[in-house]
């Protein structure tokens, strides 16, 4: 690992994972080392540093209402889906030349299409030639943890140093409605019984991991009307048992993708309904806010996929040279690790944001702006997109705690799933529509059409910050609109608070 | 006495490891029981493995061209419903 100074463990704000500043992010200086340059787990290092899965591990042990085992889709962006299943020796290909091609690429996932544990010999076989042909590179998996308590020795022995599990219930009531079945010592359980050992292997595969010091994350998928109130209580049980991050995604469900939920009409929540439940979560335990649901084949930054570039008969033609790649890689994580640490640093040493503090008891009658949400057309931590190039934009809720991010949106590959969402709908409209709620949008430029258009939704477009840090702009934006009378107190700001 | 697989497999290796047999091979475009060597698990388990952990329903027939796993039996998509979903997929 490259010489790195931890921040100070205090009064860590923008930098965290969602956390707010009010509060620290409860990680140690320890810990906080080891994620600093996942991107997957800090939410910082997920500008500057690459990931990539390689889809080595089809087959699965469980069906989950919200997947369908039809995997192969080029044009689908959501976990579970891949172009092309890749052999363990294939799979180590790829990630050596990704990892010269991208050499921002610190991390190696595998996470399906299937459950990686349900292959443990293909996901094994990969994860021990690579432990040796790149062993800068950090290992991880993602499982459902049906067969997670049976494998953590083979974990430890592989130097894996992150696993996610996803649980979505610590109820077999709830799991029942979830999962339909498992495949348990040769057969086939279905319902509550089913969920019931799910549960079961999950808890106690969380509670082996962290007694092996291996880092665990929990994703857990929200799913209005079936675990959503439930959510909060998985998020303090794992936390109790040593949990140290907590994602949870927005169900993802469409007729057209044949899931159990998509078909029978289960809708998928609304960004606000995520937020919500997020920020009553995070009382709890470290929320991640960054999450981009990826595909078991994704390649490069969060957010991007690659993954059209490395296909096998291309990896085939290409000549490199793994050693020099190495050398380049080690090069430019150390130069990305002490600009991302000088960043680090500068959020904890700055001061605070001019604006007046909320301190009601003693200066009830200053004025104090609300919180705004702000949609950020970023790149590599900049404000770097033109709005009509923007896939996606993270969303930042400014106060006067400064800027932190809640969430991001996609602007053009999923729509809610309502009626209104035919394939006639332009991309603008649906864009507008994915950033309800957002009282601004910064991007590096924006034409004039939906600058028109944008302002008649009430979201004002701003491009005077192209280039600037995305969190700084957040601030500048808001600090203008505090001084412009914007955000004063008022009935939305009770509501925002 | 053998189990077939048809073309609504999706090749993802789930029944292959658990063949007591090793009857199921890979093959294009999808992967095929011989039929010389399955037992359908019988003396080996009290069902065929294959179709245990059979993702898709229909995939798997048995000898009489049964599905092993029908409609709605996996997903738990009852079939009319299913079928109304593809016709409003089709009729937008």
């Amino acid at each position: 690992m490259t010489a790195f100074e931890t921040p100070k463990a205090s009064g860590c704000s923008a930098g965290s994972c969602g956390a707010p500043s009010s509060q620290a992010d409860g990680m140690s200086d320890a810990l906080r080392a080891r994620v600093q340059d996942h991107p997957c787990y800090s939410e910082d290092a997920h500008h500057y540093f690459a990931r990539m899965h390689v889809a080595v591990a089809p087959a699965c042990n469980i069906q989950c209402h919200y997947c369908n085992r039809k995997y192969d889709c080029a044009n689908e962006s959501r976990p579970g889906v891949v172009s092309e299943l890749l052999t363990p020796d294939q799979a180590v290909k790829k990630t050596l030349a990704v990892a010269a091609a991208i050499p921002q690429m610190t991390v190696l996932g595998i996470a399906g299409p299937g459950d990686p544990l349900a292959n443990p010999a293909r996901t094994f076989d990969t994860f021990r030639q690579l432990a040796a042909k790149a062993p800068d590179i950090k290992l991880c998996l993602s499982t459902n943890g049906l067969m997670l308590p049976g494998h953590i020795d083979e974990l430890a022995k592989h130097n894996i140093d992150h696993v996610t599990i996803t649980i979505n219930c610590v109820d077999a009531d709830v799991g029942a409605l979830i999962y339909p079945w498992i495949f348990w010592q040769n057969r086939r359980i279905h319902g509550r019984e089913a969920a019931a050992i799910l549960i079961g292997q999950q808890q106690k595969g969380l509670e082996m991991l962290v007694a092996r010091g291996i880092l665990v994350k929990v994703n857990s998928v929200l799913i209005p009307g079936v675990n959503d109130e439930h959510l909060k209580a998985v998020s303090k049980i794992v936390k109790a048992k040593g949990a140290f991050l907590h994602n949870v995604m927005p169900l993802i469900a469409e007729a057209e993708h044949g899931t159990f939920y998509g078909v029978m009409g289960q809708r998928s929540p609304s960004p606000a309904e995520l937020k919500t439940l997020q920020d009553a979560c995070e009382g709890d335990m470290n929320m991640m806010r960054h999450c981009r649901q990826c595909r078991a084949d994704a390649v490069g930054m969060l957010g991007e996929d690659r993954g059209d570039e490395f296909t096998m008969d291309k990896i085939e033609a290409m000549d490199i040279d793994y050693e020099a790649a190495m050398a380049v890689r080690a090069e430019l994580r150390a130069k990305l690790t002490a600009e991302l640490a000088a960043k680090r640093a500068g959020i904890h040493d700055a001061p605070a944001p001019q604006v007046i503090r909320f301190t009601p008891r003693i200066e009830p009658q200053k004025p104090v702006g609300r919180p705004v949400l702000m949609a950020v057309a970023a790149k590599n931590g900049v404000v770097g997109v033109h709005f009509g190039h923007a896939r996606e934009f993270l969303v930042y809720e400014a106060s006067a705690g400064g800027a932190r991010l809640v969430g991001h949106r996609r602007a053009d590959a999923y729509c809610s799933g309502d009626d209104s969402c035919g394939e006639g709908e332009p991309v603008l409209e649906r864009t507008l529509r994915a950033l309800a709620g957002c009282e601004a949008v910064l991007c590096s430029r924006i034409g004039i059409e939906p600058w028109g258009r944008l302002e008649a939704a009430g979201i004002q477009p701003n491009g005077e910050h192209a280039m600037e840090p995305v969190e700084e702009a957040v601030m500048a934006v808001w600090n203008e609109m505090l001084a412009g009378g914007k955000l004063d107190a008022g009935p939305l700001a009770a509501k925002c608070a | 006495m053998a189990l077939e697989i048809i073309e609504s497999c999706v090749n993802c290796w789930a029944c292959v490891p658990l063949c007591p047999n090793k009857a199921i091979y890979e093959a294009a475009p999808h992967f095929l029981v011989d039929r010389d060597k399955c037992t359908e698990c019988v003396g080996d388990f009290a069902v065929a493995q294959c179709v245990a952990i059979c993702p898709i329903e229909g995939a798997i027939l048995d000898e009489l061209g049964v599905e092993m796993n029908p409609p709605g039996s996996l997903t738990g998509i009852p079939p009319e419903r299913w079928a109304e979903a593809q016709a409003e997929i089709a009729a937008r």
